[in-house]
C-alpha cells in the first residue's frame, strides 16, 4: 500500500496563505505586503518591481539601464518590450522600452536601452538623471516583434534611431541566424546605438550591416532599400522606427505583394496634441458627448444624462475623481493640461477639467 | 460669537468687492506657485513620514509583546500613541484630502487609502472634504460646528441638553474615532428622522461596523493574543494608545474652528458666493496653532488650519512655507490672523464650549447677588416648553443690551 504524500510546495503555499490571512488581521488597514515592501520589494508575491543596478551610456542621448527584476519576473522572448513605471519629479510615469539583454545573463538581470527624445520627460530622466539603486515598477514583458520558432533562413532588419533596440535584443539572443542584413539609419556614425557591437558583428561576418548617416547622406526611402538589398523579397523583414518610415515600407511591401513578409513595431507616440474641447467618451457606459473647452466635463456629462460622482464641484474635495483612460483635459483653474494614454493610470477631477481634445473616461 | 453678518463690528466691512476679488487672485497665485514647485522633494517627504510611521508602529507593537514588563509597557504605549497620531493626522487626513494624488502612486492615493481608525475613509471623505470644507463655519450647514452634540455659536439655538456639553465633549474626545464614525454615518440624524430602514443607510452602517470590527479585533484581540501571557497589559496599552490619539486629535480639531474670535457665517451669505468670498470665509473661519516643528507634524500641519482651509489639496509640508505670505495678506487687508500657542487655543475652545453650554447672555448677566434668581431662570428654561425658553431668552438678551448700554454710558 502506498501512501500519497502531499507535494511540499502546495502544502507550503497553503500554510503561507493562512499565515498571510492571519497577518492581515494584525496589520489592517494595511496589508502585510506594505510592511514586507519596506524590507524586500523584489520578493516573490510582491507587485512586480525592479531595481536599477547600472546605467551605461551608449551614445550622447542614449543609455542602457540594467535592472534586477523582482522574483516573479518571467523570462522574455527576444524582441519584446516591457512597461516600466518610474517616478520623475515625484510623479509616477509609465513608458514601454524594448528589452535588449541576453536571456542568459549570469546576474539574472534584464536591460533596456533608452534614447532621450526631444521634450521627452521620462526618456530624458532615464538617460541622464537616473542613479543605480532606484526602484522602478514593471509589467511582465509583452509584444509580438519576435522571431518565429522556426528561425528564418534569410532575415532583414530595417531600423532607425531607437528602433535598433528590439533588433539588438533579437541579434544578441538568436546566435543561430545565418543570413542577416541590418539596414540602420541614424544622424551620424556616433549616434548609432550599439554601433561598436554592430560593426563587430559585421566584421565577424555574422551580419551584413548597412549604415545610413542621414545628416550627410539623407534618408533612405523604400526603393533605396530595395536597391541595397536585391533579394529583399526572399527575406523575412522586421522593421522598427518612426511611423513615417514604417508606413513607407508597408506601402512598398504591399505593392510588391509580399506584405506577409514584413513585421513592424511602432513605438507608442508620447505626444498628445491638446486642443479646445472635444468628444468625451465613457468607456464603461458607452456614452459619448461633445464638450467645449470651457465647460467642466462633470457638467457636460450630467447634462447628457450620464450619472457622475460629484462633491463640492469646486475642485477641493476630490469627490468627482475618475480615471482618464486616454486623451487630454485642461484644468479650468490654471490652464494646466493633463494627457493620458492607456495604462498610464491618470485620475482627474471632472468638476474642474474641460476636454482639451478627444478624451475617454473609464466610467 | 454670532455670525459675521450680524455683528456690529463686522471685520470685513472695510473690504470692497474689488478687494475681495484681489485677495482671491493673490491666493490663486500663491496656490499656483506651490503647484509649480511641487516635485521630488515633496514625494520624498510623504514617503519618509510613512516609512517612519510604519517603523515606529512595528517597533512599538514588538516592544509590547513584552508589555508585562513595566518599562516595555511605557515605551510601547508611548510609541504606539505617537504612531497612531502620525498615521491619523499627518498621513491619513492629508492623503485622504487628495494632497498626494498628484504623485499617481496607487498606494498613496485618496481613492485607495484606508486609515487606522473606526470611520471608513470614503464616508469620512464625504462629510469632511465635501461638506465641511465647502460649507466651512456656515451655521446650519457645517455640522462640524458642534458635531450635533454641542453649540459653539450664539446663533445656534440653546437646548437644555447643551448644559451637559462639556461632559459630552469630553466623552466624545475620549472615544473620538467612534464619534467621527457615527457623525460620518449621520447616525443621529437618521435615527431622528426614523430612516434607519433606508437600504443606503444600512449599507453604510454595515461598512462602519465591518471597519470597527477589524479595528477592535486587531487592537484588542490579535495583538494581545500574540503577546501570550501579556494579553491584558497589551490590551491595556492598545486601549491607551487609541485613547491618547483620540484626545490629541480631538484637541487639535477643536483648535481649528472653535477658539474665541473665529468667525461663523449665515446660510444666506453663501448664496452666489464668489471664489474670492469663499477664500475670505476660509481665512476668517479658521484658527492656527503656533509652536515647534514637532508640534506642526504631530498636528498633521492642521496647526496651519488657515492655510489648509485655503488650499486643502496642497501637500501639507508646504503650508509652513506659505504661511508668512498668507499672514502678510491678512495684514495688508486689515484682517485678523488668528494664531496662538496650543494651550491657549485649546483653552479658548473649551472656554467657548463651557460658555455656550448656557443660554446666550446668562453667564454675562449672572453675578453673586442675582445667582439664585438666575439659577431659577435657568431651571425654568431647562424644564419649560420651547415657548417659555424663547420668552426667557428674549429677557436675557434684553438684559444684556441694557447692561452693555449702561456700561458704555
Amino acid at each position: 500500500m502506498t501512501a500519497t504524500v502531499p507535494r511540499p510546495s502546495s502544502a507550503r503555499r497553503a500554510l503561507r496563505d493562512r499565515v498571510m490571512r492571519f497577518a492581515e488581521l494584525a496589520t489592517t488597514p494595511l496589508l502585510p505586503a506594505d510592511y514586507l515592501d519596506m524590507v524586500n520589494p523584489l520578493r516573490s508575491g510582491a507587485d512586480l518591481r525592479g531595481r536599477i543596478v547600472a546605467v551605461h551610456p551608449e551614445t550622447r542621448d542614449a543609455a542602457t539601464l540594467v535592472i534586477r527584476p523582482g522574483a516573479d519576473w518571467q523570462p522574455h522572448v527576444p524582441g519584446q518590450w516591457v512597461r516600466i513605471g518610474v517616478d520623475v519629479d515625484g510623479v509616477r510615469m509609465w513608458r514601454a522600452y524594448s528589452l535588449t539583454s541576453h536571456l542568459d545573463r549570469p546576474d539574472g538581470c534584464i536591460a533596456i536601452t533608452v534614447k532621450a527624445i526631444p521634450g521627452g520627460k521620462v526618456s530624458h530622466h532615464l538617460v541622464h538623471r537616473t542613479r543605480p539603486g532606484t526602484l522602478v515598477h514593471l509589467d511582465q514583458a509583452t509584444g509580438e516583434f519576435v522571431l518565429p520558432s522556426q528561425v528564418p533562413g534569410k532575415a532583414l532588419f530595417v531600423t532607425a534611431g531607437s528602433g535598433i533596440t528590439p533588433v539588438m535584443g533579437i541579434l544578441r539572443n538568436h546566435t543561430g541566424l545565418t543570413d542577416v542584413v541590418v539596414v540602420h539609419s541614424a544622424p551620424t556614425a556616433d549616434d548609432v546605438v550599439f554601433g561598436a557591437e554592430l560593426r563587430e558583428l559585421a566584421a565577424a561576418g555574422r551580419i551584413r550591416l548597412v549604415e545610413q548617416h542621414t545628416d550627410t547622406a539623407g534618408m533612405l526611402d523604400a526603393a533605396a532599400i530595395a536597391a541595397l538589398v536585391p533579394d529583399l523579397a526572399e527575406r523575412a523583414t522586421w522593421a522598427c522606427g518612426p511611423v513615417g518610415m514604417l508606413e513607407a515600407l508597408e506601402e512598398h511591401w504591399n505593392a510588391a505583394g509580399i506584405a506577409d513578409r514584413l513585421f513592424t513595431e511602432r513605438f507608442r507616440p508620447t505626444v498628445v496634441v491638446a486642443g479646445e474641447g472635444g468628444t468625451v467618451t465613457f468607456s464603461k457606459t458607452g456614452a459619448s458627448l461633445e464638450a467645449d473647452g470651457a465647460t467642466p466635463i462633470l457638467d457636460a456629462a450630467e447634462e447628457a444624462g450620464v450619472l457622475m460622482p460629484s462633491g463640492c464641484r469646486m475642485g477641493i474635495c476630490f469627490g468627482c475623481v475618475l480615471p482618464l483612460r486616454e486623451g487630454a483635459v485642461r484644468d479650468l483653474r490654471n490652464g494646466e493640461v493633463t494627457t493620458a494614454a492607456p495604462g498610464d493610470g491618470v485620475l482627474i477631477q471632472t468638476c474642474i477639467s474641460a476636454a482639451a481634445g478627444a478624451c475617454d473616461i473609464d466610467h | 460669537m454670532t455670525v459675521l453678518q450680524k455683528k456690529a463690528d463686522n471685520p470685513i466691512e472695510h473690504l470692497t468687492p474689488e478687494d475681495i476679488e484681489l485677495i482671491g487672485k493673490e491666493l490663486d497665485d500663491i496656490r499656483q506657485s506651490v503647484i509649480d514647485t511641487r516635485g521630488e522633494n515633496d514625494a520624498r517627504y510623504i514617503r519618509k513620514v510613512i516609512d517612519v510611521h510604519r517603523k515606529i508602529e512595528l517597533g512599538s507593537r514588538a516592544v509590547l509583546l513584552a508589555s508585562g514588563f513595566p518599562p516595555a509597557f511605557v515605551v510601547g504605549t508611548i510609541g504606539l500613541s505617537v504612531a497612531k497620531i502620525l498615521e491619523n493626522m499627518e498621513i491619513g487626513h492629508n492623503i485622504l484630502h487628495g494632497q498626494w494624488d498628484w504623485m499617481r502612486d496607487p498606494k498613496i492615493h485618496s481613492t485607495t487609502w484606508e486609515w487606522d481608525m473606526a470611520s471608513p475613509a470614503d464616508q469620512w471623505k464625504h462629510s469632511h472634504n465635501e461638506m465641511h470644507h465647502t460649507y466651512t463655519n456656515v451655521v446650519g450647514k457645517d455640522n462640524d460646528l458642534g458635531y450635533g452634540i454641542m453649540r459653539v455659536d450664539e446663533d445656534q439655538p440653546w437646548q437644555p441638553f447643551h448644559l451637559g456639553q462639556p461632559l459630552w465633549s469630553f466623552i466624545n474626545a475620549c472615544f473620538f474615532e467612534y464619534g467621527i464614525a457615527a457623525y460620518d454615518l449621520e447616525l443621529a440624524g437618521t435615527i431622528a428622522k426614523k430612516r434607519t430602514g433606508d437600504p443606503e443607510f444600512r449599507a453604510r452602517a454595515k461598512a462602519v461596523l465591518r471597519k470597527i470590527g477589524k479595528q477592535v479585533r486587531k487592537d484588542y484581540v490579535i495583538h494581545p493574543l500574540l503577546s501570550g501571557p501579556n494579553f491584558l497589559p497589551t490590551l491595556a496599552a492598545n486601549f491607551t494608545a487609541n485613547l491618547v490619539r483620540n484626545l490629541w486629535s480631538n484637541s487639535v480639531i477643536l483648535c481649528g474652528h472653535f477658539p474665541e474670535g473665529v468667525e461663523t457665517f449665515e446660510k444666506k451669505s453663501i448664496e452666489g458666493e464668489t471664489r474670492g468670498e469663499w477664500y475670505l470665509r476660509q481665512m476668517l473661519g479658521s484658527a492656527n496653532i503656533s509652536g515647534s516643528k514637532a508640534m506642526h507634524i504631530m498636528t498633521g500641519n492642521l496647526s496651519h488650519q488657515i492655510e489648509h482651509h485655503l488650499f486643502p489639496d496642497l501637500p501639507s509640508n508646504r503650508y509652513a512655507e506659505i504661511a508668512p505670505k498668507i499672514r502678510d495678506l491678512f495684514d495688508r487687508y486689515g484682517l485678523n490672523y488668528h494664531t496662538a500657542p496650543l494651550p491657549q487655543q485649546v483653552g479658548s475652545a473649551w472656554h467657548k464650549i463651557i460658555r455656550l453650554s448656557l443660554p446666550n447672555g446668562w453667564l454675562e448677566l449672572t453675578n453673586r447677588r442675582n445667582l439664585l434668581q438666575q439659577l431659577a431662570v435657568l431651571y425654568k428654561m431647562t424644564t419649560g416648553s420651547p415657548k417659555v425658553r424663547r420668552t426667557l431668552q428674549r429677557k436675557l438678551t434684553a438684559g444684556v443690551r441694557l447692561t452693555r448700554a449702561a456700561a458704555a454710558a
